[in-house]
């Protein structure tokens, strides 16, 4: 294994609806501005990796169709699929190909176009001895461990919605977000209409048409091509027992969030994340869970992630901000989300974050959740 | 189609393999009305529904036992939206007596404000039945079951 970095990142707006854009053109865009971004051209990538949750589009082989919008011609160029960890498992996938020596210059792009889509018929396919006919997608299979998480922490409503309102405002300083709402307040989140005990409408992700492209450059080019570049410490993934009764009280014990986290901190030699890590961006579907993940992640002690956010430890200006970029409660484009987290960290370890730049941010940590409890970490920072 | 969109739809039908233990299992729901766990030899617990292999520890199951019929309450969600299905979809989790991993299923038969974690529940059976997870229609309530009468 050598060292790997990102030395490029790009975005297209995300947005509910790119009727101007198929799914090939949307890919283009932000592979262009991440190329654009690292100054390369796609001649010199040595190899793709895609991120798509096709059943969602129901178009199959999107590596096909759409792998010629990354400039996949002629190159090796693979699609992963994972649920929500989609994208931060291509990221990691990349790094894997850039670390391992066979690759110098490896592109990942994810994205996804829920306008096109029935996401929640997506989410509905699942395994069909079980599930199918119990399941009722990403809000109800999330009510039920939240509310094994409430009764268990004792975490408030009003605590969820300002995970919800700084998600929002963070938003508002960056350009690419979708839901921008500066002047949110925790009783508009409140008001807002229930879906399923206790999560309201404003607790929950968006579905977003959107695409994020990062470039990997090994060691020795990287240092080339890019003054700051941003380099993988860590890459880190558990995933779970899929049957969801297997997976009671979720969000209280998250074990593969635990274990990834737990894992990636060891390689850095990170014993205080809230004190090492300078910026977090994690895969926060729904309120709930951000504060469900400060626990797993470290950055407070168990039953203490209420406490947290009333203090301001996770705001922009706090000991240690969370998602800056506004997060996937901001952004949802479900294959793009999880290479987003990883590029929205990697931007802030380069200092090209612009208006939501963290100041002297030196190590980020990115994380990915899939809805049956996956889990993928990846720690960035400015040294090798 | 208009200027910007191209319309185009699927409607299939699949046919998938149950598999040893499912098929088992869901014959057991058809023909007996009884629920069916299995264990692992290796961590010893009881996964329900049963499994052929246990997905921890990579071995296969070689203990078939009944649990249940009685169980707890460990989790409920009942969206609004899921309230309009037909039946009303309401999603719980329960720990069948026995089992030690939590069931993935529906309630019905109850007044909302009854539920709560901890509360006993029953199964109920599909009058009519053909070997599918849904000839186990529902749990419901109950005050007293076998497990804890007198």
């Amino acid at each position: 294994m050598r060292r790997a970095a990102i030395i490029g990142t790009g975005q297209t707006k995300h947005a509910k609806a790119h009727d101007d854009m198929n799914q090939a053109e949307l890919v283009r865009q932000a592979a262009t501005r991440a190329l654009s971004d690292a100054g390369i051209t796609f001649r010199e990538v040595d190899a793709v990796v895609l991120a798509n949750m096709e059943l969602f589009e129901g178009r199959a082989l999107p590596e096909m169709w759409v792998g010629a919008g990354a400039g996949g011609y002629l190159k090796p160029a693979i699609k992963i699929a994972t649920g929500g960890t989609s994208g931060t498992s291509a990221a990691i996938a990349g790094y894997h190909q850039c670390a391992s020596g066979l690759f110098d210059i490896v592109l990942v792009v994810g994205w996804e176009k829920h306008s096109e889509g029935a996401t929640q018929t997506g989410m509905a396919m699942v395994d069909p001895l079980w599930d199918r006919n119990v399941a009722s997608g990403a809000v109800g299979n999330f009510a039920l461990s939240i509310s094994q998480y409430v009764a268990e922490r004792g975490v408030t409503p009003a605590q969820a919605a300002k995970v919800a309102v700084k998600a929002r405002r963070n938003a508002a300083k960056n350009p690419y977000a979708h839901l921008q709402i500066p002047d949110l307040t925790v009783e508009q989140v409140l008001r807002s209409p229930m879906l399923a005990d206790p999560v309201h409408r404003l607790d929950m992700c968006p579905q977003s048409d959107g695409a994020c492209a990062l470039v990997y450059a090994a060691q020795g080019v990287a240092e080339k091509l890019c003054a700051q570049p941003a380099w993988v410490r860590a890459a880190v993934t558990r995933h779970d027992q899929p049957y969801i009764g297997d997976l009671d009280r979720r969000l209280v014990t998250m074990r593969t969030l635990r274990d990834a986290a737990r894992a990636a901190y060891h390689q850095v030699g990170i014993v205080e994340p809230r004190k090492q890590i300078d910026v977090a961006e994690i895969y926060e579907p729904v309120s709930y869970a951000e504060l469900a993940w400060y626990e797993a992640l470290g950055f407070c002690a168990e039953g203490k992630a209420g406490e947290l956010i009333d203090e301001g430890v996770t705001e922009m200006n706090g000991e240690l901000p969370v998602n800056p970029s506004g997060g996937v409660l901001s952004s949802n484009p479900v294959g793009a989300s999880g290479v987003l987290r990883v590029a929205e960290a990697a931007m802030q370890v380069m200092g090209r974050a612009g208006a939501h730049q963290i100041a002297d941010a030196r190590v980020a940590l990115a994380t990915g959740y899939g809805v049956y409890a996956w889990s993928d970490v990846m720690i960035l920072s400015a040294d090798t | 189609m208009n200027d910007d969109f191209v319309t185009a739809g699927v409607n299939l039908q699949f046919h998938y393999a149950a598999g040893a233990a499912a098929s088992r299992f869901l014959c057991a729901l058809r023909d007996e009305q009884k629920i069916f766990g299995a264990r692992c030899p290796e961590c010893r617990r009881v996964l329900a529904p049963a499994r052929s292999f246990c997905p921890r520890c990579f071995v296969e199951t070689n203990e078939w036992l009944e649990v249940g019929p009685g169980g707890t309450l460990s989790a409920f969600v009942a969206p609004p939206f899921a309230q309009l299905l037909e039946p009303a979809l309401t999603l719980a989790l329960i720990r069948l007596d026995g089992a030690d991993t939590a069931f993935v299923h529906r309630l019905g038969e109850f007044d909302a404000p009854m539920l709560r974690r901890g509360l006993r529940v029953a199964p109920v059976f599909a009058a009519s039945r053909q070997g599918h997870i849904l000839d186990l229609a529902y749990f419901k309530p109950v005050e007293f079951d076998n497990a804890h009468s007198i």
